[in-house]
């Protein structure tokens, strides 16, 4: 009744259905008799000159299953909230109902889940239904921005290669799907220079990894590059630890070529994977991480 | 005609109180014993009852390729029937199958009348059953009535007791049955040996038994009179040329008994001896000589019972006889009624049951061996990959609807030079159903040619079967629409 700020909404919606009860009793004991015509079975009514009405009573054990609902009916409220706030001897709610069954769920489960637990990812990696589990799991609740074949998407990163930003491995996994991770490029442009700085510095970028770049200008960005260095290093191949991405390889994660480059440099950028601890349990972010971590071997194993 | 109810004087309202009486409105219900008949249609209800009763309880035991052949099974959602296997996808096949069936209802009912009611629906062939245990047991009509108005002596108690005893048996085998639809049979019979059903198990034979016990045993014709929603809408279907189980007042009024010898002109009597066997032996416990009546169900009980009387008699057959309102008032011989068949309501049933059977039959016959359904991935629409190509990323799921493992090949069309990123071998069991996740993608030009936005594409899954040389033979194709975004 928590949509009702006043009690009186309770009493009101509960009289009404306890009025409703009484009333049908009453109209049953009220319409047990009627006067009919003696000699011919017609209610004695006449409409348009000769159309009658015949008395047809309602069989007696029709009657019964009236009074059978109105039992029903007293029965369930005793038993079932349905009057007012009275919640009813069973105590039912359909918070209580939906608990009650993810506990049975969860029972059902925790032996596998117990048993997965203890296994590492490569041998998960080797367990059919644990791979089951993970691509359901998955599905459900990474796809929606990496993609269903896991291959990711502008701003969400691919899951099947090998390159990973902040850390590698099955455990690097799983902790990024339980506590989440922000990935942050500064604003650069201040400490770069102007305009055409950044736009030399991008083409300089864009030469690491042989994308199409113009050479002059990549020869020119170059010494701009040491304000990346900091992080990235000095050879553009990133640095885990921090969180910076290779620049040497063909990975976009935020768009690729001169302008993505130079709109990186300018504006930066926070990109944030949510936590999923809390949504999901332990164990089931352990089985989730070896099937990611499996997708980016070389040979994943058949789902199934 | 007979008019539908005898013609009483009309009642003022303003009438006097002596002629008013108080009755309940809850009515107790005259107990029906109707009185066992043989003859022409009798024989037909028992062929029907056999024959509908032999497919009911003998079907769940057929076998069909190492499985039951006639199977639906909820919990992994596959139906098999024969050589069909449906998903719940097929369900138009279903809503074919009911649409087949009221229309044909209609077609029997505007010829024929009740016919069904009379001879196959499963309340009149179970109560033909129960009624028939209680003949074996009770006896006779007239004993029953005995048996009933006598007190509780040993005989009663114990051919009441064995009457109940045989009634639950046939229910609780019919509600065993009828489970076995749902459950493999067999498995069924096991758990029925050690009492080991599952909940629902329990619920829907325990369910079924007693619905059967009750309709049958107990409720009987209340269920056509007061329950039944066809016996309530079937006047629609009913016109004045419809066949349905008349008496022929002209020839049998007026009524009356008379010696085998007499000559029924003489005194003055018609045809009708007013034995009263007709009453005896209706079901629902009506006079058909007061005409068309809406409890009567067309079992053609009275025909039967009547032409014996007649037979013995040594007068013509048919005095209550299958005829129609028309028949009866206009005299109409036999081939005047049969060319009244043929009239606009009947032609107009006829042609849209024969086009619904036929549209049915051609869907069935050229149903797919396997389904497919695409499901774009909708959190990212679209990705940019490997300098300029773009990617769209699918899911489908692919449904063997064939009791064969099958293998399958899948291409895209639709936009110039679009490819799948990788080319799955894809492999799914007898019955199995399998989401199967699908990059497509364009190349740079194309990218750039085509404007930004959804574009229509579809897929091509190709069925592979292999022959005994090895080479590869394509199969069942099917075209499968979906769309290919742009980005901008």
């Amino acid at each position: 009744m928590s949509d009702f700020v006043n009690i009186a909404w309770a009493w009101y919606a509960g009289g009404i259905t306890a009025a409703g009860l009484l009333f049908c009793v009453f109209i049953l004991l009220v319409a047990s008799k009627r006067k009919v015509m003696a000699n011919d079975n017609t209610t004695g009514h006449v409409w348009d000159e000769d159309l009658r009405e015949l008395n047809n009573p309602l069989p007696r054990w029709w009657m019964w299953l009236f009074v059978i609902t109105v039992v029903f009916a007293a029965v369930y409220l005793a038993l079932y909230p349905g009057l007012g706030t009275l919640p009813g001897s069973f105590k039912w709610s359909s918070t209580g109902q939906w608990q009650a069954e993810q506990d049975k769920a969860h029972a059902a489960m925790a032996p596998v889940y117990a048993k997965f637990s203890a296994m590492p990812a490569v041998d998960l990696a080797k367990d059919a239904q644990a791979m089951g589990i993970g691509e359901r799991l998955f599905i459900n609740n990474c796809a929606q921005c990496h993609g269903s074949d896991a291959h990711g998407s502008k701003g969400f990163p691919n899951l099947t290669d090998s390159d990973w930003l902040g850390g590698s491995g099955a455990d690097y996994i799983e902790k990024t799907v339980t506590v989440g991770r922000i990935g942050m490029m500064p604003p650069m442009a201040a400490a770069v220079g102007s305009a055409d700085d950044v736009k030399n510095l991008a083409n300089y970028v864009l030469s690491l990894s042989g994308s199409a770049h113009n050479n002059l200008a990549a020869q020119l960005g170059k010494p701009k590059f040491a304000v990346c260095a900091a992080c990235h290093g000095a050879d553009g191949r990133g640095n885990q630890a921090l969180g910076a991405p290779n620049l040497t390889d063909k990975v976009w994660l935020h768009g690729w070529g001169e302008a993505a480059v130079t709109a990186m440099v300018n504006q930066g950028k926070t990109n944030v994977m949510p936590k999923f601890e809390g949504r999901l349990s332990a164990e089931q972010i352990h089985v989730l991480a070896a099937y990611v971590w499996n997708l980016s071997q070389a040979t994943a194993v058949a789902v199934r | 005609m007979a008019p539908l109810l005898p013609s009483p004087p009309i009642v003022a309202i303003e009438g006097d109180d002596a002629k008013v009486a108080v009755v309940s409105l809850y009515q107790k219900q005259q107990r029906i014993y109707p009185r066992a008949v043989s003859g022409l249609f009798a024989t037909w209800r028992w062929s029907l009852v056999w024959l509908t009763q032999l497919l009911f309880y003998g079907l769940p035991w057929l076998q069909w390729n190492q499985r039951q052949a006639v199977l639906f099974d909820l919990g992994s959602r596959r139906f098999y029937i024969g050589p069909l296997l449906l998903y719940p996808q097929d369900l138009i096949y279903l809503t074919g199958i009911l649409v087949i069936s009221a229309y044909a209802l209609f077609l029997f009912t505007a010829v024929a009348g009740r016919l069904w009611c009379g001879f196959a629906c499963p309340q009149t062939v179970y109560t033909e059953i129960f009624m028939w245990v209680e003949k074996k047991i009770e006896g006779e009509r007239i004993a029953r009535m005995r048996l009933d108005a006598s007190g509780w002596s040993l005989d009663k108690l114990w051919r009441k007791s064995a009457k109940q005893l045989v009634w639950i048996v046939l229910g609780l085998w019919t509600g065993f049955t009828f489970v076995g639809y749902f459950t493999p049979i067999h498995t069924l019979a096991a758990e029925a040996m050690s009492l080991e059903f599952g909940p629902w198990e329990w619920f829907w034979v325990l369910f079924y038994s007693l619905a059967t016990y009750g309709n049958a045993g107990f409720m009987r014709e209340q269920v056509c009179k007061y329950m039944c929603p066809y016996a309530r809408f079937q006047s629609a279907m009913f016109d004045r040329d419809t066949l349905i189980i008349g008496y022929d007042s002209e020839r049998g009024e007026p009524r009356g008994s008379r010696s085998r010898k007499a000559e029924p002109k003489t005194l003055g009597l018609g045809s009708c001896i007013d034995c009263n066997l007709c009453v005896q032996v209706c079901p629902t416990g009506i006079d058909i000589r007061q005409g068309l009546q809406y409890e009567c169900i067309g079992c053609a009980a009275c025909i039967d019972v009547c032409d014996s009387v007649m037979d013995k008699m040594n007068y013509p057959r048919g005095l209550v006889r299958y005829d129609t309102q028309n028949g009866l008032a206009q005299r109409l011989s036999p081939r005047q009624r049969l060319a009244r068949i043929f009239r606009p309501r009947v032609l107009v049933y006829t042609a849209i049951l024969g086009l619904i059977v036929l549209g049915f039959s051609i869907s069935l016959a050229l149903r797919h061996p396997f389904k497919v359904d695409v499901v774009r991935d909708r959190g990212a629409l679209a990705r940019q990959v490997d300098e300029g190509q773009v990617e769209n990323v699918y899911r489908l799921q692919i449904m063997n609807a064939t009791e064969q493992s099958q293998r399958y090949q899948i291409a895209v069309k639709g936009l110039a030079g679009i490819s799948l990123a990788a080319s799955p071998a894809i492999h799914l069991e007898p019955a199995q159903a399998r989401w199967v996740t699908l990059a497509v993608r364009i190349p740079p030009e194309t990218a750039q040619a085509t404007a930004a936005g959804a574009h229509p594409i579809h897929f091509d899954i190709g069925l592979v079967s292999v022959d005994v040389s090895g080479k590869i033979i394509s199969g069942a194709t099917l075209s499968e629409k979906s769309t290919f975004v742009v980005p901008r």
